[in-house]
């Protein structure tokens, strides 16, 4: 992004600071944001602004971040991926289901080699973003609706293959980029690290990434101009679905159990960390980068409420108010910028 | 105007300007009661600004306007249609999702005293409305599963049925086939005989001499003639519209322009019996390398879908087409693309990306030449300078975004977009809208390097003027189907006018 954003700045700042900085609104807020949030803990609670706590929110935030990276895809290209916890889960599910489980597990599994329980997971969670992307862009139907179908198709096979039981093994190197550590940094957080920055590099260097934008821009416009939209999409849609399946195999060595509904709660996560952080919903604007920020601020706010002496049920509705002052901004900045560029 | 009768609207001196430019200058218009009124004029000539003054939609003009002889000032459309006045506007709007029934009384549905809407009543009602209209369709029928003219019909049948003493009708016969128009003009009798009084707009002056008694032409802003249509022609009305010997303006190719002889260089399209749905007959021709073909016709003849086709963005229902003697049917616009067919669609906003920089619009038709995988932005940027200098794009920035710069910059971007990568084919539409004449003359200079070049180039317009300068040789389309070609002879805008 380097090269576009100076030639923007070049643009804008002839023209004064301040439609500069309304331009960059979407990217100074949730920075902001972030640096209020952890201002306003680190005062309120001395447990906070410790290396150890910042360890903690590293690894709190990883399995988010992993399937973070495919949503951000989806979410620049102005669609919107509603099974990623689903499919999350059911890759989980299916990685301990080709394990050998302890004899106490009574759940009727086929026991397989490591690597060959890692590429069948592997290959149920690209054939179910394959799945949504036939359905978004040969049959024409909405993601927001393809999606939510797949939801409940991933979270029916996670109850068929587990059939209520819980599993605990997987494969050893899932296990250990899981829930083990090199040199006191977790397996998970590295693994998030390589995800977040190979998405970013693929996002900014390469053509595929250009097109993800040009689609996200003016969707019509990427037609005209001889782009295999639909290709695109299809290929967002497979992403997205194989990074939720990445983040579900660690995150089910990570919680040290498969189970249904294990997941339910990323979802909402992984939307809030990519839009929080300043992807607009309209696509076309934002990045890994301003994911990341929202991955933070989203890790922040969770962690951060758990060091000070709030009514737990009180958290909730501190998260949703927080959420929506961010979504309003989304919105907000994209305005401001059409403005600034009309 | 039959003599003692009171008009029912009368106009005084209505002057109305847009940021300066004047589009209509002290203009008269009076309206009787049982009075069908052509208006005619090329497009931006006024009419419709002055329909939207009576229809209340603009509301700051001045001079004096008078209903029933009573000086009145509309603040809004709601004013108007209170008065009694109705419009059908250019565009269809109507609401497909709902039944014919609902259509036909949108915003007064027949209710009891529940508030509840009676619809057997309402569907009766419809059903004899259309009925009366040469309309047979089950009222409880949803709109939009209606062909687009019936759906035009239907409109047209609602406002007419409204009650309204004076209805305004812009354009209403382009979507509409022979047989449908026959019923309109039945229909516009029957009322007229009521005391009804009409204006109707259009561009088929046959359709104005035939349907109304009395036609007023507008010119730049002025009323320039106002004659019963029994004692005047349509050549005589094409005279008036484009001001001959009068007021000459540049390059308004009044006069006749001699088209050179075809050229015999190789057939890069070859279009055969081209059809779809209700917007094209049997369409077929070629286009040739080093030679620009002019596509002209009004507004909804056909030009827009037939475009669309080229590049593959719609499917014809029929018809094959050929591109350098190997036949296709794409898929995609993709696939159009990598066949050697571009297209710069009439809206400016369909194609470019305005949020992004200038570079990054040039460069996204020939990125997979350029970078396999990895995108190679000094090259990009390169490219693009290369265009911009070429093109005299201005500001001579790339990394601006696109948005910053003016409509006729915009233009030059897209086509640069095109010659990064140069095609076989190359489809214009409307390349010159809108623009003032120094991009005008940039953009047809950089049609007729590219013509040079060997490609083959199609401009389609509905403006005369942009396809007599730039075109080789021209074809008219009228309602979907080719009326007449022009090659090798003499042509001019009223000819062009008289053959559409």
């Amino acid at each position: 992004m380097a090269s576009s954003e100076t030639a923007l700045a070049a643009g804008q700042r002839a023209r004064g600071l301040a439609p500069f900085l309304r331009s960059q609104m979407r990217n100074i807020a949730p920075f902001l944001t972030l640096i209020f949030l952890s201002a306003f803990f680190a005062f309120a609670s001395p447990s906070f602004a410790t290396l150890d706590n910042l360890g903690n929110i590293l690894t709190q935030v990883s399995v988010t971040g992993i399937i973070a990276v495919g949503l951000t895809f989806v979410i620049l290209c102005a669609e919107i991926d509603l099974s990623i916890a689903s499919i999350a889960n059911v890759t989980g599910i299916a990685v301990a289901y080709f394990t050998l489980q302890e004899s106490y597990v009574n759940i009727p599994n086929i026991p397989l080699p490591g690597a060959a329980a890692i590429l069948l997971a592997i290959l149920l969670c690209a054939a179910l973003g394959f799945v949504n992307a036939l359905g978004l862009t040969v049959i024409g139907i909405p993601s927001f609706i393809m999606t939510l179908a797949m939801m409940q198709i991933a979270a029916g096979i996670s109850a068929l293959l587990v059939r209520g039981q819980i599993a605990y093994k997987v494969p050893g190197v899932i296990t250990t980029l899981g829930s083990g550590s090199v040199s006191g940094i977790p397996w998970i957080v590295i693994v998030a690290a390589i995800m977040l920055l190979g998405g970013h590099l693929v996002l900014t260097y390469t053509r595929f990434g250009r097109y993800v934008y040009m689609v996200g821009g003016n969707r019509e416009a990427a037609e005209y101009s001889g782009l295999n939209v639909k290709l695109i999409l299809g290929v967002v849609m497979v992403i997205s679905a194989v990074c939720s399946g990445i983040g579900g195999m660690l995150g089910v060595a990570h919680f040290g159990s498969a189970q249904q509904n294990e997941f339910d709660t990323y979802l909402l996560d992984s939307i809030a960390a990519v839009v929080v952080g300043g992807t607009s919903l309209f696509g076309g604007r934002g990045g890994i980068g301003n994911t990341i920020v929202g991955l933070f601020v989203l890790g922040v706010l969770n962690n951060g409420l758990d060091h000070v002496n709030i009514d737990s049920f009180l958290k909730i509705l501190i998260r949703g108010l927080i959420l929506l002052a961010a979504l309003v901004i989304n919105v907000y900045a994209q305005r401001l910028r059409e403005k600034a560029v009309e | 105007m039959p003599p003692g009768q009171q008009p029912i609207l009368e106009l005084q001196g209505i002057t109305k300007s847009f940021g300066g430019v004047e589009a209509l200058r002290g203009v008269d218009f009076a309206l009787s009661p049982g009075e069908i009124h052509g208006l005619v004029g090329e497009n931006g000539a006024g009419k419709s600004t002055l329909m939207k003054i009576i229809a209340g939609v603009h509301t700051e003009f001045s001079g004096r306007f008078l209903i029933d002889g009573q000086e009145t000032h509309f603040r809004s459309a709601r004013d108007a249609h209170a008065a009694g006045i109705a419009m059908v506007h250019q565009e269809l709007s109507v609401a497909p999702d709902l039944t014919v029934a609902e259509n036909v009384f949108l915003g007064n549905q027949p209710t009891n005293r529940l508030g509840l809407v009676q619809w057997r009543r309402m569907a009766r009602e419809a059903g004899e409305q259309l009925a009366r209209f040469g309309i047979d369709v089950d009222p409880m029928q949803r709109l939009g599963d209606l062909p687009i003219g019936l759906q035009q019909l239907i409109e047209i049948a609602r406002v007419l049925f409204s009650g309204a003493r004076i209805v305004i009708l812009d354009e209403p016969t382009s979507a509409l086939s022979p047989p449908e128009v026959e019923r309109l003009f039945a229909t516009l009798r029957r009322l007229r005989e009521q005391g009804t009084a009409i204006v109707f707009i259009s561009h088929f002056i046959e359709d104005i001499l035939r349907v109304s008694d009395i036609v007023t032409v507008f010119r730049n802003g002025r009323k320039v003639a106002e004659t019963a249509s029994t004692a005047t022609s349509k050549g005589a009305l094409i005279e008036a519209m484009i001001g001959r010997g009068g007021e000459v303006l540049e390059h308004s190719y009044n006069d006749e322009l001699m088209l050179p002889r075809p050229s015999d260089s190789s057939v890069v399209l070859k279009v055969d019996q081209l059809s779809l749905a209700r917007s094209l007959k049997d369409v077929s021709f070629e286009a040739r390398a080093g030679e620009v073909l002019g596509i002209y016709g009004f507004m909804g003849c056909g030009q827009q879908e037939l475009s669309r086709i080229l590049f593959g963005k719609l499917k014809p229902d029929g018809g094959t087409l050929a591109v350098d003697g190997r036949a296709r049917t794409f898929a995609s616009t993709a696939a159009a693309r990598r066949a050697g067919v571009a297209l710069v669609p009439e809206s400016r906003r369909a194609m470019l990306f305005h949020q992004e920089p200038v570079y990054k619009n040039i460069s996204i038709s020939i990125l997979g030449r350029i970078s396999a995988l990895l995108l190679k932005p000094a090259q990009e940027r390169d490219i693009a300078k290369r265009q911009v200098e070429q093109l005299q794009i201005r500001p001579p920035v790339v990394g601006l975004d696109l948005g910053m710069l003016s409509g006729g910059n915009q233009q030059k971007v897209a086509l640069a977009k095109w010659l990064t990568y140069p095609p076989k084919l190359l489809v214009l539409c409307e390349p010159t809208r809108g623009m003032d004449v120094g991009a005008k003359n940039d953009v047809i200079n950089i049609v007729r390097d590219l013509r040079a070049k060997g490609l083959a180039i199609i401009v389609l317009s509905t403006e005369p003027e942009t396809v007599l300068s730039l075109a080789d040789r021209i074809l008219v389309l009228k309602r979907g189907a080719l009326v007449r070609e022009f090659a090798n002879e003499p042509v001019s805008k009223d000819r062009l006018l008289e053959a559409a």
